[in-house]
């Protein structure tokens, strides 16, 4: 394995430091940049398993509106997020609809499901 | 066609609040809480909850509710409270004219011209987006140049996508949020320009939006020239001096089918101005005491239509107080006058309020004019606040205490910012 040097922007505060994390192929070496424990346990998280929400929209038939808000239930890899956004284009859902129905479970195997972010009421 | 929430209407309120969005729903509350009894929101979209239908994305809520909501859910949860709290709603209605017995004259769709009395007004119509007009870029006119915001309502409420080679000029955090959401979308964003030498948008979402799809984001560029006869087809970037003028010479074209313009917001005071409100040119908002009250008596105001928040979190802060202001000054309530002004001083942009007293706490809105670390905030010589940083995308919040004014006898306090070693 390959040592590592790789550059993050803090997200902790305003101030944005800039995360360096020194890997050396197998684990973290070192984490420099940092004003405050936030921003070195943030460096860690980005580095090992960063993981994001995902929210997007998906079609809704016979209902106030064309479109679903809906979000993933917990964070997933941030690797995933493109993955998932695709998958749930091929999705159409009927109204009504209520706020936390979920819409896919465990899609992809993420890990998570997507649930609805809304009520969309039938017409 | 939606069903329009169309309840009885009476011929008084104890409050009538103008607008449904965070600022109108919060400030209904406040007005409960207070002890009014009768209250009227006047919405003029098809449904109350304003912007945040269309704010898919999370990131709401950790303040007020700590838990991290989208925008839908934020706006589901109040919308509940209030009707739950039996706060009437109306929808697709305006608001024409307010007249000084708070005689406010209405349109609505479903009743035609009516005129209901208030006992306090709240003005919570929101902000509106800065358009390319506000910006005079050079070119042509075509289709495809739109704001971040109207391309978000497209995207995640109709289900249209306005174009698929995308450039945004400006790194509001709108523009960051589009930015992943077109991508997602399976559009291709080529660049985020920002004229000024740092980002108007939260890290948060310069990670989250920008780095985590490769986006590029040019700081100190701007687009300078538009071209495209029907439909935009290209945009000519450039670098700025340091006057943020485009240096001609160093700048590029990109191709692309859509300009996204994430810009700004100001204040909506179409009514405000109509009302003769006194505004601060500062803010374009409304001048308000520390009861959130404008210059018209049981005007009440609060919210975007204010001064822009950062967060909806400090937006539903200060509109649940001015709608408890509000709900107090209807029952006939009154408090102590203010007695101090304000001043914006070195540095500092506004203060919000504009005024305060010296007879109980205020918390004071505040935006400073350029990046500090390690700074002071001092009111005069009476308060000085110690901030590791000031950053003017990041409203700056003070919690003056009476002890601290017990030794000032002036009228004015002038607010500045300081560096420290
Ligand atoms: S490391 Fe600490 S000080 Fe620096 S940006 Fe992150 S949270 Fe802020």
């Amino acid at each position: 394995m390959n040592a590592t040097l790789t550059h993050y922007l803090c997200i902790g505060c305003p101030l944005g430091c800039r995360l360096e994390v020194e890997d050396d192929g197998n684990d973290i070496v070192q984490v420099r940049g940092h004003q405050c424990k936030r921003g070195e346990n943030f460096a860690k998280e980005e580095h090992k398993d960063p993981r994001r929400m995902v929210t997007t929209t998906v079609a809704i038939r016979g209902g106030e509106l064309p479109r679903l808000p809906v979000k993933t239930a917990a964070p997933i890899p941030k690797n995933r997020m493109q993955d998932l956004a695709d998958e749930l284009h091929k999705v159409v859902v009927t109204a009504p609809i209520n706020l936390g129905d979920v819409i896919l479970a465990n899609p992809l195997d993420i890990g998570t499901d997507v649930v609805a972010a809304r009520d969309i009421a039938a017409v | 066609m939606r069903k329009l929430t169309s309840p009885q209407l009476k011929s008084s309120y104890d409050v009538i609040i103008v607008g449904g969005g965070p600022a109108g729903l919060a400030a209904a509350i406040g007005a409960k809480e207070a002890g009014a009894e009768s209250i009227l929101i006047v919405d003029r979209e098809q449904k109350a909850g304003g912007i945040l239908w269309q704010c898919i994305h999370p990131g709401f809520g950790l303040h007020h509710f700590k838990e991290e909501l989208t925008g839908p859910e934020y706006a589901q949860r109040f919308l509940k409270q209030v009707e739950e709290e039996g706060v009437a709603v109306i929808s697709d209605a305006y608001v024409l004219d307010i007249d000084k017995e708070r005689q406010v004259t209405l349109m609505s769709s479903v009743y035609g011209m009516h005129s209901i009395k208030a006992g306090a007004v709240v003005l919570a119509m929101g902000a509106r987006e800065r358009t390319r007009g506000a910006i005079h870029t050079p070119g042509t006119r075509p289709s495809g140049v739109l704001t971040a915001g109207l391309a978000q309502k497209l995207v995640n409420m109709l289900g249209y996508m306005p174009g698929r080679r995308i450039v945004i000029l400006g790194s509001g955090d709108i523009g960051l949020i589009m930015a992943r959401r077109m991508t997602l979308e399976g559009a291709e964003v080529l660049g985020v320009f920002e004229i000024m030498p740092y980002a108007n948008g939260l890290n948060r979402n310069i990670v989250q939006c920008l780095h985590d799809f490769d986006i590029p984001l040019h700081l100190s560029h701007t687009v300078a020239q538009i071209h495209g006869q029907e439909r935009i087809n290209a945009v000519t970037v450039a670098p700025v001096d340091d006057k943020l003028n485009p240096i001609a010479d160093k700048g590029w074209e990109i191709p692309c089918d859509t300009l996204l313009l994430a810009i700004g917001l100001i204040p909506e005071n179409e009514l405000s101005r109509q009302l003769n409100l006194r505004l601060d040119p500062v803010t374009n908002g409304p001048i308000v005491n520390s009861a959130m009250e404008t210059s018209m008596d049981g005007v009440f105001a609060c919210g975007n239509v204010v001064h822009i928040h950062d967060l909806v979190d400090f937006v539903t802060q200060e509109a649940l107080s001015a709608g408890r202001n509000a709900g107090e000054y209807a029952l006939g309530q009154r408090r102590p006058g203010d007695n101090i002004r304000l001043v914006p001083g070195n540095g500092v942009s506004y203060c919000v309020p504009h005024t305060i007293s010296t007879h109980q706490t205020h918390t004071v809105y505040m935006r400073v004019r350029k990046p500090h670390e390690r700074c002071s905030i001092t009111f005069g010589e009476v308060y000085e606040k110690k901030l590791r940083y000031a950053f003017p995308a990041e409203m700056i919040t003070v919690t003056l205490k009476p002890e601290f004014l017990e030794t000032f006898h002036g009228d004015a306090l002038v607010v500045d910012v300081h560096d420290r070693e």
